[in-house]
């Protein structure tokens, strides 16, 4: 009949050829010591299979205090059923310390198959991990400052390269792929209209709604079309467009770029003399930096459209002149200044996300920890650009 | 003693309509060394990747000790595997642990343990593959060799019955590698795990190899049963001949599948006796 697979079916460690199949737990491993004269004897009983249940008492204690006259270690393993590594890694310790002590290890009474494999293993002390030291707190205040502004250096440096590169690709002098770069701005821009229609749609009628809600206290309901359209415009529709490419597009160039370094893409790429900022970085900074502006002119339009349904649907007025509105408040300056505020999104999400990319470590964990990385960076960056600009074009008097 | 561990019938192995392998028929016998050879890409590991459970045959039966592996629900597929102990081809080491932490995940998943004697366990495995001195170094640390060595200590955490080795010698010295093949005897003779291995490495093959299967490339199938050895001495088919001797195959009996001579004579067997020099 053929035997169903449990823990303690096979019969690996006896001295006979394994045959039986047992079934069922086996007797839980001991060990006894007796002394006889200048002879200890450990007695080996029970199954000793690691998988099957709690290992047998530790010995390194017992065997440390020296009994006197204590010449040599014997072991008596008549009553020992199945065994593994378990009573490898046992009969390692008690030789380990009968090594420090001076002791015989006699061997005679183990199974020989148990002596072949401890032959294999030598005596040398375990290595001891490394001590990893806690850094305290003024270091790690003092790492991170330096950290962030070595970042910040390179990521200029990053910067300044690019520049010059993408002059170069201009004139087709660049080591970039012409395929690559039409991927990555159809990934960059096409792709991502889904979701930028629905989060500016949805912003746009959100505006409206509370604003509806709030300006009909002063009977200047009117007025929501100048407030939806000024407040995309200026503002809402480059930040929100630019949070979610960060989102999106700055965490799978982070994620992709870290998972070529693990796997030694990177390396290979600089041992063949292709430069990296040519190849992955130039088409990616181009790609975002392009359909950034683009993105953001056409979430101002759903933007526009959300309020105005929502505007339709609340307030007595018509379609017309709901955009006419819209057309006459928001003068096409604030266009131009959103259309610059995200050149300088999409610049900054492409070379940050890149940036630590390249930074990130080589495990699993690190792909997952550089594109987090990269969206909060992301994130972060195009909210304090946005306050710079927005300090900027006050102290400038727009 | 009689019935194999392990037994293929009928197997079956395609990505979509494109066909690995098909009626590959062979047993393992408990306690063995069952070497699986052939031309690069002609599917041997996913041979083993059929056997495992990472991959469904397109047709067949994997039994392992009588019982259907496939046609058993995922949680009995599942109680089966932890008696198996895999060794991957790229070592397959999980990159956020250390080596230590490696070999004692599965005794950490699966056993009552406590940590000290976990501990010793995986400083016994990691010792006999050579290794002991890197236990808190991390895989992306490693060489290639040494990812191999950590990842045949983990294969081997939970002392499992049968173990499956794809390519172990590769990238190993010879030193390393010769032991290696000591340690896999060891393994056959002192614990009585049987071993299943992918292996291209000859003086490996012929010195340890109890038995084995050759499959081929061009023709998709098993064309030859054996050990290594036996095989070199007795068959007449030229593939294997050309893969025991190390030498080259004439354009058109070539069994490789990446373009190195790839003309499909509808599986003839020319019975050409390679010549030996002198």
């Amino acid at each position: 009949m053929p035997s169903t697979l449990n823990p303690g079916t096979f019969n690996p460690g006896t001295s006979e050829s394994a045959t039986s199949l047992q079934t069922g737990p086996g007797d839980s491993a001991e060990w006894h010591l007796r002394h006889e004269g200048t002879r200890a004897t450990f007695q080996l009983q029970g199954d000793w299979i690691g998988r099957l249940g709690p290992a047998p008492g530790d010995v390194g204690e017992l065997l440390a205090c020296p009994v006197r006259g204590l010449t040599s270690i014997c072991f008596d393993t008549s009553r020992l059923g199945r065994w593994d590594s378990l009573l490898i890694a046992f009969l390692w310790q008690v030789r380990s310390i009968a090594g420090e002590k001076g002791l015989t290890f006699n061997e005679g009474g183990l199974p020989e198959a148990s002596r072949h494999l401890l032959s294999l293993l030598d005596d040398t002390p375990a290595a001891t991990a490394p001590i990893r030291k806690r850094p305290r707190w003024l270091a790690l205040i003092g790492n991170a400052a330096t950290g962030t502004l070595t970042e910040i250096g390179a990521l200029s440096i990053l910067l300044g390269q690019v520049s010059l590169r993408a002059g170069a690709a201009v004139m087709g002098r660049a080591k970039m792929r012409g395929v690559d770069l039409l991927d990555n701005l159809y990934d960059a821009g096409p792709a991502a209209l889904p979701i930028v229609t629905v989060v500016n749609f949805l912003v746009g009628a959100i505006l409206a709604f509370v604003g509806v809600v709030q300006l009909r206290r002063l009977a200047a309901e009117s007025f929501v079309a100048n407030l939806v359209g000024l407040a995309l415009a200026r503002e809402i529709a480059g930040v929100m467009t630019a949070i979610v490419m960060a989102g999106r597009t700055g965490g799978a160039y982070a994620a992709r770029i870290a998972t070529m370094q693990g796997n030694e893409e990177i390396d290979a790429l600089q041992a063949s003399g292709i430069p990296v900022e040519d190849y992955i970085v130039l088409p990616s900074v181009i790609a975002l930096t392009a359909t950034m502006p683009l993105l953001y002119l056409y979430g101002c339009a759903i933007g526009i459209l959300g309020g105005f349904t929502v505007a339709i649907a609340m307030m007595n007025v018509t379609p017309l002149a709901y955009l006419q509105q819209t057309r006459m408040a928001v003068p096409l300056g604030q266009f131009a200044f959103g259309f610059v505020k995200s050149l300088c999104f999409g610049t900054l999400i492409a070379l940050t996300s890149c940036r630590i990319g390249m930074q990130a470590g080589r495990s699993a964990a690190a792909v997952g920890r550089a594109a987090t990385s990269a969206v909060v960076v992301g994130i972060v960056g195009v909210i304090a650009l946005d306050a710079i600009f927005a300090v900027g074009a006050n102290a400038l008097g727009h | 003693m009689s019935e194999p561990i392990l037994e293929l019938q009928g197997i079956t192995l395609a990505f979509g309509p494109k066909v690995i392998q098909h009626d590959l028929d062979f047993r393992v016998r408990r306690g063995t060394i069952f070497a699986v050879m052939g031309g690069s890409g002609c599917g041997k590991s996913t041979v083993l990747k059929s056997i495992i459970g990472l991959l469904r045959p397109a047709a067949g039966r994997v039994l392992v000790e009588g019982e259907d592996y496939w046609a058993a629900d995922e949680t009995r597929r599942t109680a089966i595997g932890r008696r198996f102990g895999v060794l991957f081809q790229s070592s397959a080491l999980w990159s956020s642990l250390t080596v230590a932490e490696n070999v004692g995940l599965p005794l950490r998943m699966f056993t009552s343990l406590d940590d000290a004697a976990i501990n010793a366990l995986v400083r016994v495995k990691l010792a006999l593959v050579g290794m002991e001195q890197a236990a808190a170094a991390y895989p992306s640390e490693l060489s290639g060799g040494m990812r191999k060595r950590a990842g045949l200590a983990r294969a081997l955490a939970l002392d499992p019955d049968v173990l499956f080795f794809d390519e172990p010698s590769a990238g190993l010295d010879p030193v390393t590698s010769r032991r290696l093949d000591d340690l896999i005897l060891q393994l056959r003779d002192g614990f009585g795990q049987t071993i299943v291995l992918v292996s291209h490495e000859l003086p490996s093959l012929f010195s340890i190899a109890d038995d084995g299967v050759f499959l081929d490339a061009r023709t998709h199938t098993a064309i030859a049963h054996g050990s290594p050895s036996a095989l070199r001495d007795t068959s007449t088919n030229p593939v294997v001949q050309a893969f025991m001797r190390r030498e080259r195959l004439d354009q058109e009996q070539s069994s490789g599948s990446e373009g190195f001579g790839t003309q499909d004579f509808g599986g003839q067997d020319f019975g050409i006796q390679n010549t030996e020099a002198g």
